[in-house]
């Protein structure tokens, strides 16, 4: 009785495990990737779907033949033992075959996946911003018209008073520099971020442009990246940093290239 | 040959050296076990409150206000406080739970047993190694209690929010403290038991006890402690360094220049990774050192249950030995996106796709031979199916995080929560109960009530799917980990799933009250266990008496004449054949 | 004694004292406390704040309809300097301590006052009027003997009572919100805060004659000597400079 009870069980739970992942929907919310806004997204969306079907299918094929064999060889009594067919020899093989060609090859394709975002370097009219994480807020920098960032100062950084990056008032490279914190950019233009962390580890994460990458503090890393939507996204943090890290956020405001000129503009005054 | 006399050891009798520092491995086994015990219940309370928090996060717990004045200041629990809550929750499980019951817990009780020897190879280093930890953990929960509380930097505790004192957030001073030096003792104790288990398995073996006859759990038991043995020795100095950054002024893991909370800090020219790569190089052999006791303890259980051995022990046994083998070089998997070299990652990544490989080689080897099996259903060997159900679930979500590029998306989320405590939390739980219920006739002299141990077990397996599997969808909604709110605008929508996952998470840790019930009630009022009630082959079930009595085998070193599955053959004894039998097999019907 | 005792009982002594003092005072003032008053001005033009950009927690955006600006020099018309700490630095041997228990409000993510000074020992309280979670993380100087601590007080969440054990001016801050910045301006003796125009009166001051500090956070301190009668009133301006 209780094999029964288990194998319908199993079953039960991993068909009814696939149904939200193939609708997409779960007690009424979404539980997909919402779409993608980059221009290197596509490709690891492909890789995630790959994954999920093959992932999904060994899962389903697993939960399926373990109900099967439970209903089957469960609470059976003095049956004739039997061997599956082609015993332990058949089934490694089949394993380091089946899985070894799935590693290979999806081990393949994520790599450009990956090559896409981390191996490419930013195109040299790529739009150079920074960008500071701190306990718990992003504050952006924009270099002004003269194209130079002015030189960050630790010591110098007063929340209290607006000077996120600690930019230094005898600074020429500074004097027009922009500090926000909101994220800003024009739409379909490539962004040179550059990241630097202020306290302790914190992570940049927007999950329409598929980009992700820890603030290591004393490294100063960088990423790049094009949005080609215009909307009002979510930048959150992803690294454990204190008691606010659920509230470290800011927003990425991806805009056409006149009303970004618009903002640049009343910033700057 | 016969069985040979030897010398019979006097147990103790008085209460203190008998029951509090005995010396005795099966004593000291089940402390581990109470140990466990009593973290696995405080760290599920713990997730209790959290989840309670998550969903409504302005409601006062009664009673919480008193534990701590600021954390829950009338019993609403702060942001600081739930992160808290989560460091000792991950904490506890990990090392004092996933570590202590499936390894050290029913390790110390069986291992020497299994090989036939009256205790482990250095009883006083045994003794040690349990009061140790048992000082680890007073430690640890001391942090309940000082200042502003336990540390709120996770059980991974990433530099430099756990390496600079009390300027990052509250119980980053005196508590973060407490759990660097909790952890540096666990590291002693772990390994003073590692090694002991590792002497007492080459040394103690008794006659005709072969490397190739040990059970499969004593394989697993060994591998394990060899894992272990590598893993905390590059743990302990990680905690001494984390520390001295903390009490001494040195700076290996923070860099210069850093501003926190308006106070320069002092440090200059430490590097936040270097904390990263030397905890994760414990810590993913970690994982492994939780749930190879578990696969061992399910193989040998299944084993016995179908009356046939597997279609390969050996071959599981070799699966253990690779996947021990390429814990050591994954690592870097849990930080493809914390700023090392890019190409590293896709180095990293390879070898954890290629662990798939002995984890499929078992999971058929499972399957395969449930083929054919005459299966016998009870407690204990339905949590060996629950388990397998639970490791397969946890495995291919693992086919996800393995990859860097798929890494970008859901790196932090609840996918990854989802993933290591189904196939680490879940499934080597699983483990633990299926042991509890094998081997608790043979702990006690009494049997579990079977019906109850069923109800456990279903409720179990519903809960902890409705659990974890939801999990996994909030994952890919991007679900951020770690927040003890959900302000933002993509994360007000997914409450209801968090609802339902903490619904699911009290409904499932009421269904524990059973087992705590079972244990309790079967210890004193359950009905007297036959000596080899599972009629089972290893040594574990030809003790004189349950429990065994103090040296084990009652003043005889037992003969080992067989491999150790000899079931579905034709002997005396019906269709199995002891280890320690020396009757020659009949021929497999 | 467990919490809730310990505070009815300050309470209760708090009570009994503010009435004895309300007395007292009276008494007092009749027999001769003066107090002091006055402008402090700036001289020159005030530095630009810039609006608080809040865009971090919606919650505050929607508070502020007009954004808010950064507080660190509150000019008013006429050139009234706001938030100026005023105090006896210097001459005054036996104070009187100030009891009234004061409030320090979380309110549309920022704080109100921007300044609170209070006298060494003097009890206040630390509030929420937002729905939205702050973090409360005074940074003193430890060497003063004051501690710092950091805690968070979530919608709902009951005041937080607390002191300071010397005199020091401490820079507050919320890290959810990191613009939120205030003071602690802990002084010993009676103290005033200057109002949107720039006026404070120091009350219940002995007479005698005595150095009066003007402390504000960006220009530093000034000083002067003045001379109170017995129930007089003396008169003390400052001026900073505009840097």
């Amino acid at each position: 009785m209780s094999s029964k009870i288990f194998a319908v069980l199993v079953i039960v739970i991993a068909l009814a495990s696939a149904v939200p992942i193939i609708h997409h929907s779960f007690l009424g919310a979404t539980v997909a990737p919402p779409q993608d806004i980059s221009t290197h997204g596509y490709e690891i969306d492909k890789q995630m779907d790959e994954t999920m079907l093959e992932a999904g299918l060994s899962f389903l094929a697993a939960q399926l033949v373990l109900g099967f064999f439970v209903w089957q060889f469960g609470g059976r009594k003095d049956g004739v033992l039997k061997n599956f067919p082609g015993g332990a020899k058949y089934l490694v093989l089949a394993a380091v075959l089946l899985v070894g060609a799935e590693v290979i090859a999806l081990g393949a394709m994520g790599t450009k996946a990956w090559a896409k975002v981390y191996f490419d370097k930013p195109s040299a009219d790529a739009m150079p911003v920074q960008v500071q994480a701190g306990q718990f807020a992003f504050y952006f920098h924009y270099p002004g018209p003269d194209g130079k960032f002015g030189t960050i100062h630790p010591e110098k950084i007063d929340e209290g008073s607006g000077n996120y990056f600690g930019l230094a008032d005898d600074d020429p490279a500074a004097k027009d520099d922009i500090q926000s914190g909101e994220f800003v950019i024009p739409v379909n233009r490539e962004i040179h971020l550059m990241m630097h962390g202020k306290d302790v580890g914190h992570s940049f994460y927007v999950r329409e442009l598929r980009i992700q990458q820890d603030f290591v503090p004393g490294i100063d890393l960088s990423m790049h990246f094009t949005a080609t939507k215009i909307g009002r996204y979510e930048i959150v943090c992803t690294q454990l940093c204190g008691l606010g890290h659920y509230n470290m956020k800011a927003y990425l405001n991806v805009m056409s290239q006149e009303d970004f000129d618009k903002w640049l503009k009343s910033q700057a005054g | 040959m016969p069985e040979q006399a030897v010398h019979v050891h006097q147990a103790p009798t008085g209460f203190i050296r008998k029951y509090v520092f005995s010396l005795d491995h099966k004593i000291i086994g089940l402390q581990y076990y109470a140990l466990a015990f009593v973290a696995v219940f405080t760290g599920m309370v713990l997730s209790w409150l959290m989840r309670i928090h998550l969903v409504w996060p302005n409601a006062p717990i009664p009673g919480l206000g008193l534990l701590s004045k600021t954390g829950a200041p009338g019993g609403i629990v702060t942001p600081e406080y739930y992160l808290q809550l989560m460091t000792m929750h991950g904490t506890l499980m990990v090392f004092f739970v996933l570590t202590n019951a499936p390894f050290a817990a029913f390790g110390n009780y069986f291992l020497p047993i299994q090989i036939g020897a009256e205790d482990m190879a250095f009883p006083r280093f045994n003794m040690m190694s349990f009061w140790t930890t048992f000082i680890a953990f007073c430690v640890l929960v001391s942090a309940f209690f000082v200042g502003d509380g336990p540390p709120l930097s996770g059980w991974t505790a990433y530099a430099p929010l756990s390496a600079v004192g009390g300027d990052p957030g509250p119980g980053q001073a005196v508590g973060q403290t407490l759990w660097g030096l909790s952890i540096f003792i666990f590291c002693i104790a772990s390994l003073l038991g590692s090694l002991n288990f590792i002497a007492t398995t080459l040394d103690l073996r008794t006659k005709g006890m072969t490397l190739s006859r040990m059970p499969i759990v004593s394989w697993a038991w060994f591998i394990t402690s060899c894992i272990a043995l590598l893993a905390f020795a590059v743990l302990l100095p990680a905690c001494l360094l984390l520390i001295l950054d903390r009490v001494a002024g040195t700076s290996f893991f923070v860099p210069s220049g850093l501003n926190i909370s308006d106070h320069m800090q002092p440090h200059q020219g430490g590097s936040p990774l270097l904390w990263q790569h030397l905890f994760w190089f414990f810590g993913h052999p970690e994982v492994y050192i939780a749930i190879l006791p578990a696969i061992g303890i399910v193989s040998h259980i299944l084993i016995c249950n179908m009356r046939k051995d597997m279609l390969s022990h050996k071959v599981l046994v070799y699966c253990m030995m690779a996947i021990g083998f390429l814990s050591y070089m994954v690592w870097g998997h849990h930080m493809f996106l914390s700023g090392m070299n890019p190409f590293s990652a896709l180095v990293f990544s390879f070898p954890t796709l290629v662990i798939t490989i002995p984890a499929t080689i078992m999971t058929l080897i499972w399957l395969g031979s449930l083929y054919g099996s005459n299966l016998r259903i009870n407690s204990a060997s339905l949590f060996c199916l629950g388990f397998i159900s639970m490791f397969v679930s946890g495995g291919v979500s693992g086919f996800f995080l393995a990859q860097p590029s798929i890494d970008i998306y859901l790196h932090a989320t609840y996918f990854v929560v989802g993933h290591f405590h189904m196939v680490m939390g879940v499934a080597a739980i699983m483990g633990v109960f299926a042991g509890t219920y094998f081997w608790f006739p043979k702990m006690t002299g009494r049997m579990m009530n079977e019906t109850l141990g069923k109800w456990h077990f279903f409720l179990t397996f519903i809960g902890t799917y409705a659990i974890f599997m939801p999990f996994h969808y909030l994952g890919l909604a991007g679900n951020v980990r770690r927040y003890s709110a959900f302000t933002d605008d993509y994360l007000v929508p997914l409450v209801p799933v968090h609802k339902f996952i903490t619904f699911a998470a009290l409904f499932t840790g009421a269904a524990q009250l059973i087992f705590i019930f079972n244990l309790f009630y079967s210890r004193f009022k359950g009905a007297p266990a036959p000596a080899n009630p599972w009629e089972c082959t290893s040594l574990e079930w030809s003790t004189p008496s349950s429990p065994p009595p103090f040296d084990n085998f009652g003043g005889k070193h037992p003969v080992v004449y067989h491999d150790p599955y000899q079931y579905g053959v034709k002997s005396s004894t019906g269709d199995y054949l002891m280890q320690t039998s020396p009757e020659q097999a009949g021929q497999t019907p | 004694m467990n919490r809730q005792q310990v505070f009815v009982s300050v309470l209760a002594i708090t009570v009994l004292v503010c009435c004895g003092s309300l007395l007292l005072n009276k008494t007092v003032s009749a027999a001769g406390e003066g107090k002091i008053t006055g402008t402090v001005k700036l001289d020159g033009e005030a530095p630009h704040m810039k609006p608080i950009d809040m865009s971090k927690d919606p919650y505050c955006v929607k508070a502020n309809p007009t954004p808010q600006k950064f507080q660190n020099v509150v000019a008013g018309s006429g050139g009234g300097l706001e938030n100026v700490v005023l105090y006896i630095s210097d001459g005054l041997s036996n104070p009187t301590e100030s009891t009234a228990v004061q409030v320090f409000d979380q309110k549309n993510c920022m704080y109100s006052p921007h300044v609170l000074a209070m006298d060494i020992g003097q009890t206040f309280k630390v509030q929420t009027s937002d729905q939205t979670a702050h973090n409360i993380h005074p940074n003193p100087n430890p060497m003063t003997g004051n501690i710092p601590w950091n805690q968070s007080q979530p919608p709902g969440a009951p005041p937080v009572e607390k002191s300071w054990k010397a005199t020091e001016f401490i820079e507050v801050k919320c890290n959810i919100h990191p613009w939120m910045h205030g003071w602690f301006a802990v002084v010993k003796g009676p103290y005033a805060v200057t109002d949107e125009n720039g006026n404070f009166t120091i009350q219940n001051v002995p007479p005698g004659s005595y150095t009066v500090s003007a402390w504000q956070e960006v220009y530093g301190t000034q000083t002067a000597k003045v001379t109170v009668a017995a129930g007089g009133s003396a008169k003390a301006d400052f001026t900073f400079k505009a840097k």
